[in-house]
């Protein structure tokens, strides 16, 4: 009786962010049997610490579970992308020469943004999936990915630049050539 | 407000986290500044084109129900390892076992073990092992030959602290660590590799203090061996054999 009702309990609290937990799911993993698999998992952790959730934000409690069950599974299939971790104390020159032309960047197709910020390191791509896509705080990403507000933030901005040159190079190459 | 300060309070201004004192600053700035209005376009126009629903992966219908029916059966196997309808099956089960022993057949059976109890754990120990290896991405919550990184991971994790040594040295590789659930409590679990071969191995403080010997079986072709240690039950499982599983816990009980 209790477990049909901690069943209950959870299923109201966490499923409705099942979308929420695929979407992280698929960008980190960025395929879409294990996003699936990756999330399952998750489902299943999740339930098993149930016990210990009192918050009131069963979303950000279960992307934080998600992600760890994505990081876990990149060590296990030793992804490449864990092997050079970024330097958040590194600041990238901030010229404002670079600033790319706003015309320039609508030119920009979904498969073309799509494609830029699945190739951006994982560090850059899962802050700016929080923010864009999932629209969180910048409390909630820190809460969720464990890092310092500061952190966060630089590494929207550093990964907002890096989206925006992926973005220019591919138009300048595709379009004008 | 300077050229560089608003380039770096820009994504607080986007994201709406700044606060209104310095967003009139910032808003002020851009007005006048025709470098920095770029690079504020240049932000919106990327935010846009991320603003697009296709970019979202919703899931797919299917998952739902997977999730829900792994659920249940999850919930099902907590019922049956915390609920009463197993403690009542024991108890019976443990009663017919005295009796038995009141027939003198108590010779046949081991004293220091209670092979009931035991028998659940055991197949407890197994289907974690099993779960651990077959679920990507399970076998490890954190990642880590290094035993002063897997150590201090289970701080605030379990309630107590487990020893944590690597044997690299007579090739038993500390792997990892990770949480895991198992007799109705949470359990410190330290994944060790030997050639191909992983060991699970389960620690949690045992009811009684004290030692006792180690004791060897055999489940759906896993080798596993228990022992307790200074009031510390330890259960390790691998497919490794069982000489050399034994040399594992021979290393892990002199190494406490």
């Amino acid at each position: 009786m209790q477990q049909r009702n901690k069943l209950v309990s959870f299923e109201e609290a966490v499923l409705p962010h099942l979308d929420a937990a695929y979407n992280l799911a698929h960008w980190l993993t960025r395929n879409d049997t294990d996003a699936e698999d990756v999330v399952q998992e998750a489902y299943l952790r999740a339930f098993r610490f149930f016990g210990g959730f009192h918050g009131a934000d069963g979303r950000s409690w279960l992307l934080s579970i998600v992600r760890n069950t994505c990081y876990t599974w990149m060590q296990h299939n030793r992804s490449p992308e864990l092997r050079v971790p970024v330097d958040d104390e590194l600041h990238e020159i901030e010229s404002t020469d670079l600033n790319p032309e706003a015309l320039l960047l609508q030119r920009a197709d979904t498969l073309m943004v799509r494609q830029a910020l699945k190739e951006l390191p994982v560090e850059f791509r899962e802050v700016l999936v929080l923010r864009e896509l999932e629209e969180m705080s910048y409390r909630d990403i820190a809460n969720i990915t464990n890092l310092p507000l500061g952190t966060v933030m630089s590494r929207l901005a550093r990964g907002r630049k890096r989206l925006q040159l992926a973005l220019t190079n591919q138009i300048h190459a595709e379009v004008l050539s | 407000m300077s050229c560089q300060r608003t380039q770096e309070l820009i994504h607080g201004y986007l994201d709406g986290e700044l606060d209104l004192a310095r967003s009139l600053e910032l808003e002020q700035h851009i007005h006048e500044c025709e470098i920095c209005a770029r690079a504020y376009r240049g932000h919106t126009t990327l935010r846009s084109s991320l603003k697009n629903d296709s970019l979202y992966y919703r899931a797919p219908e299917n998952l739902k129900k997977r999730i829900q029916s792994s659920l249940r059966k999850e919930a099902r196997t907590e019922v049956s390892s915390l609920g009463f309808g197993w403690r009542w099956l024991t108890l019976g089960a443990s009663l017919a076992f005295m009796l038995l022993i009141g027939v003198a057949v108590w010779r046949l059976v081991p004293r220091s073990t209670s092979p009931y109890g035991n028998e659940l754990l055991a197949q407890e120990v197994v289907s974690d092992h099993v779960r651990s290896l077959q679920i990507p991405g399970h076998l490890t919550d954190v990642l880590s030959s290094d035993q002063h990184t897997v150590k201090p991971w289970f701080d605030g994790k379990v309630d107590f602290a487990p020893s944590v040594k690597d044997f690299a040295g007579q090739d038993f590789r500390l792997y990892g660590g990770r949480l895991e659930y198992l007799n109705n409590r949470a359990v410190a679990t330290l994944i060790y590799q030997r050639r191909l071969h992983y060991i699970n191995l389960f620690i949690w403080p045992a009811e009684q203090a004290g030692s006792t010997g180690e004791v060897m079986s055999q489940r759906q072709g896993y080798n596993l061996i228990h022992w307790t240690d200074s009031g510390m039950n330890y259960w390790a499982i691998s497919d490794l054999n069982s000489v050399e599983l034994r040399e594992f816990a021979r290393l892990v009980r002199q190494g406490q």
